[in-house]
């Protein structure tokens, strides 16, 4: 199983592993990650799953669809080069060892 | 001793109250508490992804079984509040149970409004709004032919693109002269008409139903007015919902169409909030009072209360926003569009990328936009900031909105 890591806005990090498929948002929700709201669902409506990617895994995502980009212009925290919407990245081997921080506030 | 707050209904809005509360460090007793066997959980997807196996019970939990004690947050299930005291601050359940509070949230959500016509009873005949009630659905679509979806609104439109992504001869009804009459412009109304004939399905709008025709207690067909049937072995009912305002009647709180409050979301009680379907508030973006059935008022309105609880200044502001989700279009919407005089289309019907701006008196009041997420947001900045492009630039597209709103924003802060 992939693992992704967690890091919140002091610093604190979780490392989670998770199944294949799954969203970081997802994850996030379902082992307690506290940094991650995700009040729409996961369907780009409100931003609130926001984080910022590390590289290398930031160049490894798919790009972003429209939905995603616009809804990032209204981030609680102001958006930076490497925001995604946590609810649009899908978890891959490929993706193993991702490492997302997570903005101070998300709303 | 604090008793802390207590909050019936378990519903987004119910569940954000608690949840909001802890984040901020709320320190006294929280408990959530409602009717549903289930834990909370999200509506939104019951009519859109549920039905189509993309989600199940469990992945429309807003949160996992150990959220709640993780957070201290007594989850209370399957208990229905029966009557409130106000003046001893005491809820009573119909288990007998009796909850002591400092505060009292009402999330208590809304109900299926029912189909008043013969034969109605019927097996077969259904409605949509809790996870069992979309579990019915997801297995009776499984064996279903012809469906009948009586109602052209969100509910209605998404199940009926459901039914007919999976291969169901679908038949929408709608009673007004088009679909989505009440939220969206003729424009957009027309766009989705389309989209559910390509997809196979009939529309009819003008369709008044008389009557359910029954076989052995099943639905066998749908009557109208005008004399046609449609044959059914399943019929959807989504002609929009009631709140849930009786107990807060009952105990002596002001009730028009919903729990009436203040734009601080206190009832006629200062110690009791009503927030989420249920709410009958103030709304600066429709300059009325309204109810709305959304997400996010059920989670902007259940933040605020929890911040007014914890003493906070606030009042409720937020701007409304939407969505629905039907075959592979989203249509996106913010702010209210009831009583606009103008709607001036950006972009096309024809390359299916356009947004419709809506104004009244010249002021922009709301934006429903499909392909074109940019706008929407755009919408919403607009919206919050309380500017008001013209009718005209909001309709030219060689006008640059974006930069436009920069130039307002910085007007402002020099």
């Amino acid at each position: 199983m992939p693992k992704i890591i967690y890091v919140n806005s002091a610093g604190a990090s979780r490392e989670i592993d998770v199944p294949v498929g799954i969203t970081v948002m997802s994850a996030a929700l379902k082992n307690g990650i506290d940094g991650i709201v995700g009040e729409c669902g996961g369907v780009c409506m409100c931003s609130t799953c926001h984080v910022f990617v590390d590289e290398p895994f930031f160049s490894r995502l798919p790009p972003m669809q429209d939905t995603e980009e616009a809804v990032l212009e209204i981030s609680a925290e102001e958006r930076k080069p490497t925001s995604r919407l946590s609810c649009q990245i899908k978890m891959t081997p490929e993706l193993d060892g991702l490492v997302v921080h997570m903005p101070a506030k998300q709303r | 001793m604090p008793q802390g707050t207590v909050i019936i209904g378990t519903g987004q809005a119910g569940f954000q109250v608690a949840a909001a509360l802890r984040a901020e460090g709320y320190a006294e007793p929280v408990t959530l508490v409602g009717e549903e066997p289930h834990i909370p959980y999200q509506r939104p997807p019951l009519s859109k992804g549920f039905l189509l196996g993309k989600d199940n019970s469990e992945s429309v939990e807003l949160r996992p079984q150990a959220f709640y004690a993780e957070h201290k947050i007594d989850l209370l299930t399957g208990e229905t509040a029966s009557s409130i005291d106000p003046a001893a601050k005491r809820v009573q359940f119909a288990s007998s149970r009796s909850l002591p509070y400092d505060k009292l949230v009402l999330a208590t959500g809304a109900r299926n409004r029912t189909l008043p016509v013969p034969g109605a009873q019927a097996d077969g005949l259904l409605y949509l709004r809790s996870l069992r009630e979309a579990s019915e659905l997801k297995q009776r679509l499984d064996h279903a032919r012809d469906v009948v979806v009586i109602g052209g609104g969100f509910i209605g439109l998404e199940v009926a693109a459901a039914a007919s992504a999976l291969g169901k001869h679908v038949t929408i009804l709608e009673a007004l002269p088009r679909l989505m009459p009440r939220v969206v412009a003729p424009t957009i109304s027309a766009f989705f008409r389309q989209l559910h004939i390509e997809k196979g399905a009939r529309v009819s709008c003008n369709a008044a139903v008389c009557e359910i025709l029954g076989s052995g207690g099943s639905v066998y067909s749908v009557k109208r007015s005008d004399g046609s049937i449609h044959p059914a072995d399943l019929v959807v009912v989504g002609i929009g919902v009631v709140p849930n305002s009786e107990i807060a009647r009952d105990a002596g709180l002001a009730v028009s169409n919903g729990i009436s409050v203040n734009e601080r979301l206190e009832t006629s009680d200062p110690n009791i909030y009503a927030v989420g379907d249920c709410s009958e508030h103030p709304n600066p973006f429709a300059s009325a009072r309204i109810r709305l059935e959304s997400v996010q008022n059920a989670a902007d309105q259940g933040t605020c209360a929890a911040e007014r609880i914890l003493g906070r200044n606030t009042s409720y502001s937020a701007v409304p926003w939407f969505w629905t989700d039907q075959f592979d279009i989203k249509l996106q919407m913010a702010g209210i569009s009831t009583g606009h005089d103008t709607a001036v289309i950006r972009g096309s019907l024809e390359g299916r990328k356009l947004s419709v701006f809506y104004f009244r008196e010249n002021r922009f009041i709301a934006i429903d936009s499909i392909n074109r997420p940019l706008d929407h947001v755009l919408g919403r900045k607009l919206l919050a900031l309380g500017v008001h492009p013209t009718p005209q630039q909001a309709a030219d597209e060689s006008f640059d909105l974006k930069q436009w709103l920069e130039s307002r924003r910085s007007d402002r802060s020099s």
